[in-house]
């Protein structure tokens, strides 16, 4: 009899995770050479990511922003608009640059249900920011800093009620509820419930059901690309995003400003608001990871880079809760995707003190002979394709970057060939043939 | 008692700093000399940051102070006491970003070492620069990007003041996320700067050189 999912050591998850991505159940490939090209790629990345045997070659994964938009002749605002406009391009992406993989198309968010919602965190194409350039955010303290405790002691309750009132305008109202422990005894039922009668409440729950609509027609252009592009031969190169608790609470609920001041203010509170958030960033990698039968975890680095901190503010804020998701992840079976962005060279010693095999690395900015040196045996490393040379380098200079990455970082299998950062508009041609020159240079003989 | 401030400000010690100046403010000391000592102190914090001593959390903290300090200082303020200046720049994030985080620092960094900054902002179009530079005479500019869509503006901006004729009496630096020495070539800029020490040193440079 199969073993339970509570009795499989981390390894055996891990493999059992492992094996549904290889083999996914109800995928129909539309041909058998799109299933063998589905194979060998979901074991071309097993076997570079758990670096016990080496691959037949370097695999190559591409992470576009916005870039097959641009690539199709489109504006990031017409395909956060017009949801049926994304599956085309991001599947022309695809076919046309053929990586060993696929990202899913989510990068446009509906555009719709951001206006519905009147999302105050990000401005968006024609709304704040030109119709062909992408979203950005904006900085600001969206958790004040007397509020640790509530998300200390009540982090469902700062999530369900204060954050979205912050970030949402529609939804501002929604910070006045109470909530309904008071319904023990028959006479006081309907107390809690009066406000849902008053016109602002009900104005905020008539923005969210529309909202709902919304998200549910983009899901369906989504999620029908997750199905289309496996079937085609592309593997999905991650089941879902989580992220290091010190970028949640720097990034969008205090910001840089607010968790520098924090750092030095209070930082015990900073500390503990970091650890409550672990259990909750390591659930949604688990479950992400056991819904699409995918290990892969992907995990976007921010304000832990070289610069960000010192070694002892790093040691101190940033690292300890890190480590501990990355562990609560590999317990869980799930392959931890680290995407290390900007430079991560003064990290590289730290980073060493995690189990052999058990994760990845994808450097930036980071110097990756130094990188190849630090994890070798340790972790898979990836990256480093620099944003300059899609952009503006001659496409022999993009060969031979990418034939020096394979030189030094592809030696004994271990390393997948990545951009290092999010694109949007490049050298079509230099993307080519960075992928073509892996194909042909990467091969391990 | 003025030795105390200058340490405990550059030390980050904010409580301590705050009833520094309190107290001297209290004893009637003249406004205009806690606010110098206020000043050495934070060239002790650009000189540290700059020596890797310092990091991103100490400069905006010890900004953080010194808006306390000023804050404290203000009311008995008759009139303002302006600290010789160095050279001038034109900074700001072009169009089409805003981010200023990035920005923040390098216009913190120059303050603390004598520029005069003209700091325009973020998503600051072509034009905003070109009328800055001839009304102000800087002859410095410092254009900050985070995005790699920040390469082609920085590219029409640099366009924009050849166009206005300012071209060869401007120096022009760029930094900031994606930026690198290949896309200063591509945007006919002078240099590029890494950091905000990078762009401290260019614009020292640059501004004896002119002299
Ligand atoms: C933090 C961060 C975010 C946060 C930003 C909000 C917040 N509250 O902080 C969040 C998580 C929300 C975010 C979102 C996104 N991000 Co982001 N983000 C970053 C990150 C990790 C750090 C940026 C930062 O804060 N830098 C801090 C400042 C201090 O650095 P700096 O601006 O470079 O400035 C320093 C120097 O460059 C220099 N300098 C700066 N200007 C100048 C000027 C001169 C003249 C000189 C001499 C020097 C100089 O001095 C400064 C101090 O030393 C970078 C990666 C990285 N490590 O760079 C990605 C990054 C910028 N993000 C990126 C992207 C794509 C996005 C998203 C579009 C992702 C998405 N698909 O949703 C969104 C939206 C874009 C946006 N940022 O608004 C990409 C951009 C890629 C590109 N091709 O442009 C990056 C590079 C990540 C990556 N590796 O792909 N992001």
């Amino acid at each position: 009899m199969e073993k339970q999912w509570e009795e499989m050591t981390l390894e055996e998850k891990q493999e059992s995770l492992f094996a549904r991505w290889i083999s996914p159940e109800g995928v129909k490939f539309v041909s058998p050479e799109a299933e063998k090209a589905y194979k060998e790629r979901t074991t071309r990345f097993k076997n570079a990511l758990q670096i016990k045997t080496k691959p037949d070659r370097v695999p190559v994964l591409l992470i576009p922003s916005f870039a097959p938009a641009y690539y199709s002749g489109l504006t990031p605002h017409d395909v956060m608009y017009n949801y049926d406009k994304i599956t085309p391009a991001w599947k022309k992406f695809s076919l046309d640059f053929q990586p060993d993989s696929h990202g899913g198309c989510a990068v446009p968010s509906p555009g719709k249900f951001l206006d519905i919602l009147d999302f105050k965190l990000y401005k968006w194409p024609g709304h704040g920011v030109s119709k062909d350039t992408t979203y950005q955010c904006i900085e600001g303290e969206y958790m004040r800093a007397d509020e640790y405790d509530i998300l200390i002691n009540n982090p469902l309750y700062f999530f369900y009620y204060i954050w979205p009132s912050r970030v949402f305008g529609a939804l501002e109202p929604i910070a006045t509820l109470p909530h309904l422990s008071c319904v023990t005894e028959m006479y006081g039922v309907a107390f809690p419930f009066i406000p849902y009668g008053t016109p602002p409440i009900k104005a905020a729950y008539q923005a969210l059901l529309e909202a709902g609509d919304e998200a549910l027609k983009w899901i369906q252009v989504v999620g029908g690309f997750d199905v289309e592009m496996p079937a085609l031969g592309f593997p999905a190169h991650q089941a879902g995003p989580t992220k290091a608790p010190f970028d949640v609470i720097g990034d969008t609920l205090r910001g840089t400003k607010g968790i520098m001041m924090d750092m030095y203010r209070q930082p015990d509170k900073l500390i503990e608001a970091m650890e409550i958030l672990t259990p909750m960033f390591i659930q949604l990698g688990v479950d992400a990871a056991k819904n699409a039968g995918n290990p892969l975890i992907f995990m976007p680095l921010h304000k832990g880079a070289d610069g960000f901190l010192s070694d002892d503010q790093y040691k101190k804020f940033y690292w300890p809760t890190l480590r501990k998701v990355i562990m609560g992840l590999v317990d869980e079976g799930c392959f931890p995707f680290i995407w290390a962005e900007g430079g991560y060279n003064s990290r590289l010693e730290v980073i060493r003190d995690l189990p052999k095999g058990k994760t990845a690395w994808l450097f930036d900015q980071t110097n990756m002979t130094k990188a190849k040196e630090a994890l070798d045996g340790i972790a898979c490393v990836a990256g480093n394709m620099p944003m300059d040379l899609l952009t503006v380098g001659t496409t022999q200079e993009a060969i031979d970057h990418t034939k020096r990455l394979i030189d030094t970082c592809g030696k004994n299998g271990g390393y997948i060939m990545a951009n290092g950062a999010f694109f949007d508009e490049v050298r079509w041609e230099n993307l080519r043939a960075i992928v073509d020159t892996v194909k042909e240079y990467g091969v391990y003989k | 008692m003025a030795e105390d401030l200058v340490k405990v400000l550059a030390d980050l010690k904010e409580e301590e700093a705050l009833k520094i100046v309190a107290d001297r403010l209290g004893a009637d000391e003249e406004p205009l000399k806690i606010l110098e000592d206020a000043r050495r102190a934070m060239e002790i914090v650009g000189k540290r940051f700059a020596d890797g001593e310092y990091f991103i959390p100490d400069l905006v903290y010890s900004g953080e102070i010194l808006k306390g300090i000023n804050e404290l200082v203000k009311p008995k303020l008759a009139g303002a006491g302006e600290t010789k200046r160095v050279g001038k720049i034109v900074f700001g994030t072009v169009a089409g970003d805003i981010h200023d985080i990035g920005k923040n620092i390098v216009v913190f960094m120059l303050d603390v070492n004598g520029f005069e900054v003209y700091d325009l902002g973020v998503d600051v179009p072509a034009q905003a620069f070109v009328d800055k530079i001839k009304e102000s005479g800087a002859p410095i500019v410092g254009l900050s990007g985070f995005l790699s869509l920040a390469f082609d503006s920085m590219k029409e901006t640099v366009e924009a003041i050849k166009a206005a004729g300012l071209r060869d009496k401007v120096k022009i630096m760029i930094g900031g996320g994606q930026m690198s020495d290949e896309i200063k070539k591509y945007t006919g800029a002078d240099a590029y700067g890494q950091d905000a020490m990078a762009g401290v040193a260019l614009a020292a440079k640059w501004s004896g050189a002119s002299e």
